[in-house]
């Protein structure tokens, strides 16, 4: 084996410096976008910058950091975006593994049905958010205000009564297709004989689904709430077009009050301070993705 | 009569799937109907389904008064360009980590994959503060770098998913049999590539023309998108509901329907191979 190589040496530098030559304008463009902006907000972060007086910037420390992090908007925004993510999780997964065991059984039109749940993901979060908000929770001409009024209920003002809970149902509505897709995959991955053995051993439906299916999906699920999680975490534009983050801050998520910091208030310091917060609340997630996907490239 | 149970079993399935189909397709359907619809037809108590005088008038209107074609156009450009720039890089790299992997290509991979999960408003103000100083803002060439940049490790990642299932030893028969560089890529490399090629095209032109953070801080009009246009409607100024589902209509239909077609590319393109 090691003659061999030695043979090919040659060829081996040769094409591993091709190789290099190769990846080199991908990784390099990929380190650049990723450390010069991160680096600058970094360095923004310590100074006391706003667009209003751009030209005085001077050093403040960590000041920005403990404005952001103990404005109470911050805390109403940290929670406001944990239940966005736990809200939309808990819905797109829970409804998502039904959806999915549904579309594994034998029906007719099986393909049209399909077609018709993973519609809402091509959907762009703009549009999704302004049909959502005016064509069906509109309290006087929405759809559902319509059908509450039909069965004699009071119609409910999304947008300002609940309006933490409108967005979660907009967000869950386009991200139920990316999962029900994922999880169906998975599903149809599952060896029939294995249910049929456990079927012919007189188990019942319910227990095939807990012992058998579920492990089955269980890297499914974990992929789905991870990936989600990352794109749940920087809602923005579902926000702007409906609520935008309010009444006051009951709506606000932590993407949402840093774009706003900086367009809004011009706090340029503030704001960068804010997103080095989101960095690293995104990292703790990032870490567990990277190792499950990691792990997934050696099998 | 096991026969007689599984058929009832089976329309009953095909009732229930068909109505969870259809509720979580209504938003879309619903719009589709009222985009065909005139301002007060749209907001008729009770609401009119199917028995209205259908009219095309929302759509002269949406090109007419907005300018809808300009908004279409850039979506076009950013996410045609984006995806043409995410090949020429991705191309190359993706096809080195497939056929001459060495001790770090998977950790390069997974640092590729971790720039994804930088908040984009963690970097927002320093871009945008260089948008300015450059000229670059609201410009479309300025948003074609960003939305490449943004989606370059996906594209990397899936081309090289699919790279990797292409057999090698083809590669050397190739060389064996004399094939001259040019034919190897031309003839036997660019044949096996060009579905993977394309289930990669049609994923990153569906999440450019998606885009709505980027889009939506870095243009203001000249190099806006659909996104943003659209956006401009959450203002309204009496009725405007028909009007709205005729511009949303319009921005949906063309990725919904790359979309249909694509469906399986788009798991394994966002699980990163994950799931397949």
């Amino acid at each position: 084996m090691r003659g061999d190589r030695s043979g090919n040496a040659m060829a081996t530098t040769h094409t591993k410096s091709l190789a290099r030559a190769m990846m080199a304008p991908a990784v390099i463009v990929l380190l650049i976008w990723m450390i010069v902006p991160l680096a600058m907000t970094l360095y923004f972060s310590t100074l006391n910058y706003t667009l209003y007086n751009p030209f005085s910037t001077p050093f403040v420390g960590f000041e920005n950091y403990s404005y952001f992090l103990t404005d109470p908007t911050f805390l109403a925004a940290l929670a406001n975006t944990l239940v966005l993510v736990l809200g939309v999780l808990a819905i797109t997964v829970g409804g998502g593994i039904l959806i999915a065991l549904l579309l594994d059984q034998d029906f007719y039109g099986v393909n049209i049905v399909r077609l018709l749940v993973i519609a809402p993901f091509f959907v762009m979060p703009t549009v999704a958010a302004l049909v959502w908000k005016n064509m069906m929770m509109n309290p006087v001409y929405g759809v559902i205000g319509q059908l509450l009024q039909a069965v004699g209920l009071a119609p409910i003002d999304w947008m300002t009564e609940v309006p933490l809970l409108s967005i979660v149902i907009i967000v869950a509505w386009q991200w139920l297709p990316f999962a029900t897709l994922i999880l169906l995959t998975a599903l149809q991955s599952l060896s029939m004989d294995q249910k049929e053995a456990a079927e012919m051993d007189g188990a019942k439906a319910l227990s095939i689904f807990w012992y058998i299916t579920l492990p089955h999906m269980s890297r499914a699920i974990t992929v789905v709430i991870l990936i989600q999680t990352i794109f749940l975490l920087s809602i923005y534009a579902e926000i702007l077009v409906t609520t935008q983050g309010g009444p006051g801050s009951q709506s606000t998520n932590i993407t949402y009050l840093v774009a706003q910091q900086a367009t809004s208030y011009g706090d340029i310091g503030a704001a960068s301070a804010g997103g080095i917060v989101a960095v690293i609340l995104a990292n703790i997630v990032a870490i567990f993705l990277v190792r499950l996907i990691g792990k997934n490239l050696d099998a | 009569m096991a026969r007689n149970v599984s058929t009832g079993r089976k329309i009953g399935t095909t009732a229930l799937a068909w109505f969870v189909g259809l509720v979580i397709f209504f938003p879309i359907l619903w719009t589709f109907l009222t985009s065909f619809k005139t301002e007060l037809q749209a907001i008729s108590i009770p609401p009119v389904f199917v028995g209205f005088d259908w009219t095309l008038e929302n759509y002269q209107t949406i090109q007419t008064q907005s300018n809808y074609f300009h908004f279409m156009a850039n979506s076009i450009y950013l996410s045609l360009g984006s995806t043409a720039l995410g090949l020429i890089v991705a191309v190359p790299a993706a096809w080195a980590m497939a056929f001459s992997p060495t001790k770090r290509t998977k950790d390069i991979l997974l640092w590729m994959l971790s720039t994804k999960m930088l908040p984009a408003v963690g970097v927002l103000i320093p871009v945008y503060l260089m948008f300015i100083k450059f000229g670059l803002l609201d410009s479309r060439l300025g948003l074609i770098v960003v939305l490449f940049l943004i989606n370059l490790p996906i594209i990397v990642w899936m081309l090289y998913t699919y790279f990797k299932e292409i057999p090698g030893e083809i590669l050397e028969a190739a060389r064996m049999d004399g094939a001259s560089l040019r034919k190897e890529i031309t003839q036997v490399l660019a044949p096996m590539a060009v579905p993977g090629i394309a289930s990669t095209v049609l994923l990153n032109v569906i999440l450019s023309w998606n885009e709505a953070f980027w889009t939506l801080n870095l243009t203001t009009s000249n190099a806006a998108p659909l996104t943003a246009f659209i956006a401009s409607f959450s203002s309204p100024q009496g009725n405007f509901y028909a009007k709205l589902s005729a511009a949303s209509m319009l921005a949906i239909a063309p990725i919904l329907i790359v979309g249909w077609f694509s469906q399986k590319q788009l798991v394994r393109g966002l699980t990163f191979g994950a799931v397949k």
